[in-house]
């Protein structure tokens, strides 16, 4: 007979029973190894959980169905037996010709959808020919400075039937312009293209600082590639809101959930404030979260995010719309987590990693290459990444039933206890103004420095054990290792296509067309098509960027 | 014994952003009783060669993780000899080929601490290397 709830319920009286009658002579007899145990975010973990734990969580409201409110068990009701996710590697090094290389001899071996990676010039829209692009051309990325760049990129690689993901922000609009044009040349449809742009420049302010305007004209940006691909480019999703690099930086996966979730209701209301219609341009936003070694807790991570933005935009925007409350995400392993020590250990953290990101519904995947604490990947690394996703999908077994944890107490209360966490961050968050006014306040990034610091000093102490470099070290370890060096011969190329650019374009055009753009944007327009005129005029990014650093500054980050 | 603090500099060249090491040092230092001036982002050779002698520092930490260190990692060490900063040690921390650290060596630069390193290394390894001043 079920107990009134005024002290404490049957299910606290059994686990109280269990403790006495069993846990403590056997504790008497042997005491733990240590005297708390904690997650890789230094949150405390209970030693059972027990129905005790999940009485305050109702299934109907709080867990529910695959494909239903509140989506905590994933968006679609057929889970992978109906579809599997996006095996999705994020590639690009060199010059564009290598990369499209790397791009087809990939889909060869069965990726299903392309990722590109820009170097650090691309990324702070320089050109390869500026002063502050000497030694990082083609370093860290895929060098591209015009159209023509893009052009071969993708040649030969069919736009309208590929998805393709850019990691672009700050100079975002300038290569969604580049990858339209490319893609109209191609004689692709827009209205039938998808694929993603990152966009997400939020998170640069918070975490990866590849910034260039101040953050608001920055966000004006955002959301004229919001409005222009709603009318334009309908199946394509502008932006993937990411939490991923907030974790690199040294947050808390409560931290990165929160942070995350909390930029993208940012977006939804500069969206709305433009006068943008929630329930046609939310359904084509996107996730990225990273995949880190605590298994539970990310997998509780990214349940906790879809039930927390099904909650968020019905509460705040009142949507009802299905596809508008349902988050979906793509996952990449934790590039922080890779060592140098003994390397070939990471395909084991990130078969680990990656098992938690299916484990947690993602809708596609990223798993990284052993030696990417070294370099970019080898080709013999890239493909052992991608064997891991085919490993997990093909043969363990995990995809053949929907959201297999769920109902496991410890799951479940950690699910509950990271919405919890994020919601508290999002009353502090909503206090001080928004993600805008938060993050000018240094809000954010203090908060995940200090995430960092608490975690070094952790390792340090060796309460954070990281195999093969603060504990079961090798001193007489083989350094040679394989790995891929780009040389200076890149720039050398890529300076020579630039130049031939430069010679052969309408120079007319090009300074019309950049005329256009200022004029855009000092009008507040949307600055999109003049932004896709002048990329076709051959216009380069550092000019066109440099167009917008004119109109707009350029951003200063708050002293250390 | 001069009762002078250790001063260090912490500086990112070139055009990447992820400062989680950066600023997970400049702590350190700071918690060890060091004085740490830190840059800032995308500072160029000749600004935190300008920085270092404005300081007065006695050495200067520089994180790098984008692959430019062989172009950017000499050139601060020879800017500093220029200004006539001879004692004034420059260490790299970063992700360094194995293979690249001897070069850098060659050309100046003290220690490079590649990833795993502890903290505390570099504490020591600072307070073992700066040259007592007058």
């Amino acid at each position: 007979m079920p107990e009134t709830k005024e002290h404490s319920s049957a299910a606290e009286e059994a686990v109280e029973r269990w403790e006495n009658e069993t846990l403590k002579p056997a504790l008497n007899k042997k005491p733990e190894r240590k005297s708390n145990f904690q997650t890789i975010s230094l949150e405390e973990v209970d030693r059972l959980y027990s129905p005790a734990d999940v009485e305050q969580i109702d299934f109907d409201s709080d867990t529910s169905f695959p494909g239903e409110f509140p989506y905590t068990r994933g968006i679609h009701p057929t889970g992978y037996r109906g579809k599997l996710w996006t095996m999705r590697q994020f590639a690009g090094f060199s010059t564009p010709e290598e990369t499209n290389k790397r791009f087809k001899y990939l889909m060869e071996q069965g990726q299903t959808g392309l990722s590109v990676a820009y170097d650090l010039p691309t990324l702070m829209g320089y050109d390869a020919d500026s002063t502050l692009s000497e030694g990082e051309v083609g370093k860290c990325g895929v060098a591209v400075s015009s159209l023509s760049d893009m052009e071969v990129l993708f040649d030969g690689i069919p736009l309208e039937q590929v998805t393709v993901s850019q990691t672009i922000n700050a100079p975002a609009s300038v290569l969604l312009a580049m990858y339209l044009v490319v893609a109209e040349k191609q004689g692709a449809d827009w209205q039938k293209i998808s694929g993603t742009l990152q966009n997400d420049i939020l998170k640069e302010y918070i975490a990866q600082k590849e910034w260039i305007y101040p953050i608001r004209p920055a966000m004006k940006l955002v959301v004229d590639t919001f409005e222009f691909c709603t009318d334009r480019v309908p199946r394509y999703n502008p932006v993937s809101v990411s939490g991923y690099h907030i974790r690199e930086a040294g947050s808390t996966a409560a931290q990165e959930l929160a942070f995350t979730l909390r930029d993208g209701i940012e977006y939804v209301a500069w969206g709305v404030e433009a006068g943008l219609d929630v329930d046609r341009f939310v359904p084509r936003m996107s996730f990225f979260f990273n995949a880190h070694n605590d298994f539970f807790e990310e997998i509780a991570k990214y349940r906790a995010a879809r039930r927390i933005w099904a909650r968020e935009m019905k509460s705040r925007f009142g949507s009802n719309y299905e596809r508008t409350l349902q988050l979906r995400f793509h996952t990449q392993t934790a590039g922080v987590s890779l060592t140098v020590q003994q390397p070939l250990n990471n395909i084991v953290r990130v078969a680990i990693q990656a098992l938690a990101g299916v484990l947690g519904g993602t809708q596609s995947l990223h798993t990284d290459a052993y030696d990417e604490a070294l370099a970019l990947p080898t080709d013999k690394a890239a493909l052992i990444a991608l064997r891991t996703q085919q490993i997990i999908a093909e043969e363990t077994g995990v995809v053949n039933t929907i959201d297999p944890l769920g109902g496991s107490y410890y799951l479940e209360s950690l699910t509950e206890k990271m919405e919890q966490e994020a919601l508290e961050y999002f009353r502090k968050i909503d206090a001080m103004g928004g993600m805008v006014a938060a993050i000018e306040k240094g809000f954010p990034q203090r908060e995940i420095q200090d995430s960092a610091y608490h975690y070094q000093k952790a390792v340090e102490r060796g309460d954070q054990v990281i195999v093969g470099v603060n504990k079961y070290t090798m001193t007489d370890e083989p350094s040679e290792f394989p790995i891929l060096v780009i040389d200076e011969s890149v720039r050398q190329h890529q300076l020579e296509r630039l130049e031939a650019t430069r010679a052969k374009r309408d120079q007319g055009a090009v300074s019309n067309t950049l005329d256009k753009l200022k004029l855009a944007a000092q009008k507040n327009e949307n600055t999109m098509p003049a932004t896709i005129d002048a990329v076709g005029a051959y216009a380069t990014l550092g000019e066109i960027c440099g167009a917008l650093r004119d109109v707009y500054g350029i951003y200063e980050e708050p002293a250390f | 014994m001069s009762n002078r603090k250790i001063r260090v500099l912490v500086a990112k060249p070139g055009l990447d952003g992820h400062d989680r090491g950066a600023k997970v040092i400049a702590r350190a230092l700071r918690d060890a009783g060091m004085e740490v001036i830190y840059t800032g982002l995308r500072q160029t050779p000749e600004m935190i060669a300008a920085a270092a002698l404005q300081e007065d520092v006695d050495a200067v930490g520089v994180s790098i993780l984008s692959g430019a260190h062989n172009t950017l990692c000499p050139r601060i060490v020879q800017l500093l000899r220029e200004k006539g900063m001879n004692e004034c040690l420059v260490l790299v921390g970063g992700i360094v080929p194995q293979e690249d650290v001897p070069k850098l060596k060659e050309q100046g630069i003290a220690e490079i601490f590649l990833p795993g390193t502890s903290t505390e290394d570099i504490v020591k390894f600072l307070r073992e290397n700066v040259k007592p001043r007058e």
